[in-house]
């Protein structure tokens, strides 16, 4: 870490001049200011970690440029000078955030002791800091594996979102990793150091995803013997992750509408209101629109949680990812089992790559754990893989499979679906209704 | 090549005097003499804190120097301060000529302790070496026995030596090599 830098602010010009002198002795980057205008000056000029401000000055007083300064700078470390042992004065400035405040003329032991305390934090803050970006880093490293353009365009979407608190919905079929990007989200936002809780909506009866998410108080209903927070409580300040939202019932789907339009709720069998400030992230395998249009999934929930999408690709549009996951897996479970299994053969890798994984990296990691159960050093055979080439080959194609055979019924369906209302339709379809009228008309669809 | 004038403000003894000067001419490597100039440092004296101001009494040392490339540190027997600190041991021009340490606080009495001549010679030796340092534009050293460590309660003095680490001895030799070069010939 380079020299601390030390800002006295002081209107008496000796105050300044011995202080300066005093820390330039200690090695420190001093500056000075002879009032809150030439400090915010400096301030805007260069980094200071230290500032030594004296709380009486003529015009802008410290107290008032304590609180300026915060604006401009929120990690520096104030200490305020104060010729009067005023409790008040001091309370208040630590109120507003000072980290101390030393009283005119200072013992030197006592300003030496609170500088070295203040570098001490400083250096611990920049040390925290350098630990959890690492942390971050290792973490998303270790999870979210993957070079192809897709995945690196859904990591610019999470990089894009993290930054907000908007409601983020991630669409994909099952497997493809949706609570990691879920993870990830939360990871990158700034509410990172508070828990993300998930839930899997469709595991759970809707009776007891009501309590899972809203908490019960004791006696709320047989079994509930004692009071207990619900998913929304414990995720206050971070984030809750709802996987399967599509899955809801309509009862769930209302109290989740009004639980997010208000942010609070009152947990089951109390009347107590609990405020949350939760970032909500849903994920979904089932196509929400298509609920919409049949009537399964509310409408205004579809729009309230419908803010930002993040669209996973299934693992047979990315294959050039399958060696860098299959990799990653042997390297994860050769530790775990302690194995020594460093290769795929190139028979096995190319099965790997020619399979479909309709099950996506979920199936390919349970494949690459079972391949090394039965697999031998030193490298992963076809054998070793639960499938086998025969299970490759393609059903036989029909003329129906074309693009735009499975356009004109998608679009027949939409319509049908929602009675031939055209403005939602082409809501659903993502297209705008001059290019859903010149669909209609090609492909001759009627009503 | 400079000097070193040692100027004391009050009266030492012949065996303590010759013990300064001999650390002094050792550690520092200048040449450095003790000397009987006028100075009257009443012009520093504050009656409410009764206490003299060091930063004054250093330019009025610092007045009293002919030549640029020497050096002046007086040795006082009253207590110094800086306008914002309660006390200093002592103080130096940062770089520059003069510097001057207090025996105010150096004698164990002043803590309410029997006194122990030898190790107020001690610390005086140290606290000289210290400042002097600084005029040769050195900072404070990390190193806790280094000479160069800050000192702010007068036990801090006791625990370090009266030498320069290494790196310290590595600056203080390269700031008198180039004190050396820019004096003029002569």
């Amino acid at each position: 870490m380079s020299a601390i830098s030390i800002l006295i602010v002081d209107d008496e010009e000796s105050v300044r001049h011995s202080l300066f002198n005093w820390f330039r002795e200690d090695g420190y980057e001093v500056g000075i200011a002879k009032d809150a205008y030439e400090a915010l000056a400096a301030l805007e000029r260069s980094h200071w970690d230290i500032m030594l401000l004296d709380i009486r000055m003529p015009g802008m007083d410290g107290m008032e440029l304590q609180r300026r300064m915060r604006e401009v700078n929120k990690e520096i470390i104030i200490i305020i000078m104060t010729a009067y042992a005023s409790v008040d004065t001091a309370v208040s400035s630590l109120k507003e955030g000072a980290y101390d405040y030393i009283v005119k003329p200072f013992n030197p032991d006592d300003l030496s002791h609170m500088i070295r305390n203040a570098a001490e934090q400083l250096n611990l803050r920049h040390e925290n800091i350098e630990l959890k970006q690492s942390l971050q880093q290792v973490a998303l490293s270790d999870e979210i594996i993957g070079e192809s353009p897709q995945i690196r365009r859904v990591m610019e979407l999470v990089q894009t979102v993290a930054q907000s608190d908007s409601t983020v919905v991630i669409r994909g079929e099952s497997g493809t990793g949706k609570e990691l990007i879920a993870r990830a989200i939360h990871t990158h936002s700034e509410r990172r150091y508070h828990p993300i809780i998930a839930v899997n909506c469709g595991a759970l009866a809707e009776s007891l995803l009501e309590s899972e998410l809203f908490g019960h108080e004791k006696g709320a209903f047989t079994g509930a013997q004692m009071r207990r927070k619900g998913k929304f409580e414990m995720a206050d300040k971070g984030t809750l992750f709802l996987d399967e939202i599509g899955n809801i019932s309509q009862k769930m789907q209302m109290e989740l509408l009004r639980v997010l339009e208000s942010r609070q709720f009152t947990r089951v069998g109390g009347n107590q209101t609990i405020h949350v400030d939760i970032r909500l992230i849903c994920a979904t395998n089932k196509n929400l629109e298509m609920a919409v249009a049949d009537g399964s999934f509310r409408e205004d929930l579809y729009y309230r949680i419908n803010v930002f999408t993040i669209g996973l690709p299934p693992l047979r549009e990315r294959k050039s990812d399958i060696p860098l996951l299959a990799y990653h897996f042997i390297n994860k479970y050769n530790q775990s089992m302690n194995k020594s299994i460093k290769d795929i053969s190139p028979q096995a890798m190319d099965l790997l790559i020619r399979h479909q994984w309709p099950g996506n990296v979920r199936e390919l990691e349970n494949a690459i754990e079972r391949a090394m159960v039965v697999g031998k050093p030193p490298a992963i055979q076809p054998h070793d893989l639960p499938f086998q080439l025969a299970e490759e080959v393609p059903e036989r194609l029909e003329s129906s499979d074309s693009l735009a055979e499975m356009e004109k019924h998608h679009i027949a369906l939409i319509l049908r679906k929602a009675n031939w209302n055209i403005s939602r339709s082409a809501r659903i379809l993502g297209i705008d209704r001059v290019t859903l009228y010149n669909k209609i008309k090609k492909y001759q669809l009627k009503e | 090549m400079g000097q070193i004038h040692i100027l004391p403000l009050l009266e030492i003894k012949a065996e303590t005097r010759a013990q300064l000067l001999e650390a002094i001419e050792q550690q520092v490597q200048w040449p450095a003499a003790i000397e009987a100039l006028e100075f009257d440092p009443r012009f520093a004296y504050d009656q409410i804190r009764g206490q003299y101001h060091s930063s004054q009494i250093l330019l009025g040392l610092h007045s009293k120097l002919n030549r640029p490339q020497d050096k002046i540190i007086a040795i006082v027997p009253f207590d110094l301060y800086i306008p914002i600190l309660t006390y200093v041991f002592g103080e130096a021009q940062l770089d520059g000529p003069a510097a001057v340490v207090s025996l105010f606080r150096l004698r164990p009495e002043f803590y309410g302790l029997p006194p122990v001549p030898a190790r107020v010679v001690e610390r005086l030796i140290k606290e000289s070496i210290h400042e002097l340092g600084h005029t040769f534009g050195l900072r404070h050293c990390p190193q806790p026995e280094c000479v160069l460590h800050a000192s702010t309660y007068v036990e801090e003095i006791d625990l370090k030596s009266h030498t320069f680490c290494p790196d310290c001895s590595a600056l203080l030799q390269a700031a008198q090599a180039k004190r050396r070069t820019a004096a003029p010939a002569g």
